[in-house]
């Protein structure tokens, strides 16, 4: 009895502390001890949640949102992909590629702000952009790593069997890369959020970024408890999805079940 | 080498071996690393069906001979002729098993096969892990995977079989199994083998001859005449086990006073 309790309960414990937090920081609310100027009440936060959902105005901010996070990290995991892949499959293209690759990588996606608005103003595609860029290096990194990392072993077996081309790298060396892509492409999709958040500072003209930004002009602290608490829970839902992937694509290997 | 193909597959279908089993012949194979020989002027012939082990300390050379038939390196003089029809099979079964781990059990054996999948399961039949064949190969033990690299390597009807050390790397009760597995398979199917191995018994319990490779050349050549299958204790096989590793050892003896 007591371990079915257990096992029922299992999934709720990373839960416990987060629950915890919201209660003791609605404490300190009521009992005055933290001023709503500074960090308003969770409930304060939930109606504003509410309000902003039943207006429509939450969904809307939240497409966009979710549409530049998405074409964002397309882009940029996508060339990071393909580039990974080639460089790590042939030498002479990594002889080519791969030094200059490495100096742009040491510039922060960040510090390319002030270049970034004069190239492409203060559009969609200066937000692309950034978020592009910064997610592009965790999947190519991991790629070039992964497939330069593939037993060799496996690889020799895989040849005298007859594998050639396509089939030899549809079958031992894109799954042997596969576990180091993936931790590219979990580490991107956790960069993404971050980026898009300072993408969208810079005067957008909707998404979540700017309705906190918004928020913040007119003092309405809830509404930026709002913005900050979606951005937390889109982190997780990436990485939910990355794990997802994981899952998905690495059943064969122990570590992933 | 086209020329020859002729001739040999007369010598196996006379030898009554048909293209079952490959003839093989090594002509002054020389291999060398920067300026260390690793194979100095090899001169070989297996005929049709033979089983020949080779055995050596490690570095000897019993592996890169193994890998050169195989084509897997390149050597840097000489010839490797294998007859057996136009194009002769070749397998070879490594160390490790070499599984792609993202592939169940029944998809590694089938690798590199067009619709290879029912010959896959009888190929599974034959090494008894058919029950196995949608499982991913992390689950398996050491002896299983070999039992499937095997499977792999007979799916093709090789006419000749190259083992690199295949069973060592496993403990000794399986390792027997797997020794009479692989001598059943063998009587069964009458393809060539050569088996590398660091385990003289082994070679005793497999071999229709043993070959010690010393410093890249072939040093001793000696036929086994016991009666398959072979009991491992008997004093026919107590002595020639004994005879084999006293000349494998001594060369360890006189190496260390020089």
């Amino acid at each position: 009895m007591r371990r079915r309790l257990e096992t029922l309960l299992a999934p709720l414990a990373p839960w416990l502390l987060p629950v915890l937090l919201v209660l003791a920081w609605e404490a300190a609310a009521r009992l005055g001890w933290l001023s709503s100027r500074i960090l308003p009440e969770p409930w304060a936060v939930a109606t504003a949640a509410r309000d902003l959902a039943l207006s429509g105005e939450l969904w809307a901010h939240l497409k966009v949102s979710l549409w530049r996070a998405a074409a964002g990290f397309g882009i940029g995991a996508g060339f990071g992909l393909l580039l990974g892949l080639l460089n790590g499959s042939s030498r002479r293209a990594a002889t080519l590629l791969d030094t200059t690759l490495q100096m742009i990588r040491n510039i922060p996606a960040l510090a390319l702000i002030p270049l970034v608005i004069l190239w492409f103003g203060i559009d969609e595609a200066a937000k692309l952009f950034l978020l592009a860029v910064g997610v592009f290096f965790p999947v190519y990194l991991n790629t070039f790593h992964g497939i330069r990392a593939v037993d060799a072993g496996l690889i020799e077996m895989a040849r005298s069997y007859g594998l050639r081309g396509w089939p030899l790298y549809r079958d031992v060396i894109l799954p042997g890369a596969l576990p180091a892509i993936l931790v590219g492409v979990r580490f991107s999709l956790g960069l993404v959020w971050v980026l898009l958040i300072v993408a969208e500072t810079i005067s957008a003209q909707a998404g979540i970024g700017y309705m906190t930004m918004n928020a913040r002009e007119f003092l309405q602290t809830d509404v930026v408890l709002v913005g900050i608490l979606l951005y937390a829970l889109l982190g997780k839902a990436a990485d939910l999805f990355a794990l997802g992937l994981e899952r998905r694509f690495l059943r064969w290997n122990r570590a992933y079940l | 080498m086209h020329i020859n193909h002729v001739e040999e597959s007369r010598v196996s279908q006379a030898a009554g071996g048909g293209v079952k089993g490959a003839h093989l012949v090594l002509r002054g194979l020389h291999k060398h690393y920067g300026g260390r020989s690793v194979l100095d002027a090899v001169n070989l012939e297996i005929v049709p069906g033979e089983f020949v082990a080779v055995v050596g300390r490690s570095g000897c050379g019993k592996s890169t001979l193994l890998r050169a038939i195989a084509g897997l390196e390149k050597p840097d003089g000489g010839r490797v002729r294998i007859g057996g029809g136009a194009q002769p099979e070749v397998r070879m079964m490594f160390q490790d098993a070499r599984l792609l781990p993202w592939k169940t059990v029944l998809d590694n054996v089938a690798l590199g096969l067009a619709n290879g999948e029912d010959r896959a399961r009888l190929a599974l039949a034959s090494v008894g892990l058919e029950a196995r064949a949608g499982d991913w190969p992390a689950v398996l033990s050491g002896g299983q995977r070999q039992r499937v690299a095997l499977a792999r390597a007979l799916v093709h009807e090789p006419q000749l079989l190259l083992l690199d050390e295949p069973l060592g790397a496993l403990d000794a009760l399986t390792r027997i199994e797997m020794q009479r597995l692989i001598e059943t398979l063998w009587l069964e199917r009458g393809f060539t083998a050569v088996l590398v191995t660091h385990d003289v018994q082994e070679a005793v319990v497999l071999a229709d001859r043993i070959l010690l490779v010393e410093q890249g050349r072939l040093a001793m050549d000696l036929p086994v005449g016991l009666a398959r299958p072979r009991a491992r204790g008997s004093a026919a096989f107590g002595a020639l086990e004994k005879q084999v590793l006293d000349r494998v050892l001594d060369v360890r003896h006189s190496d260390m006073h020089t």
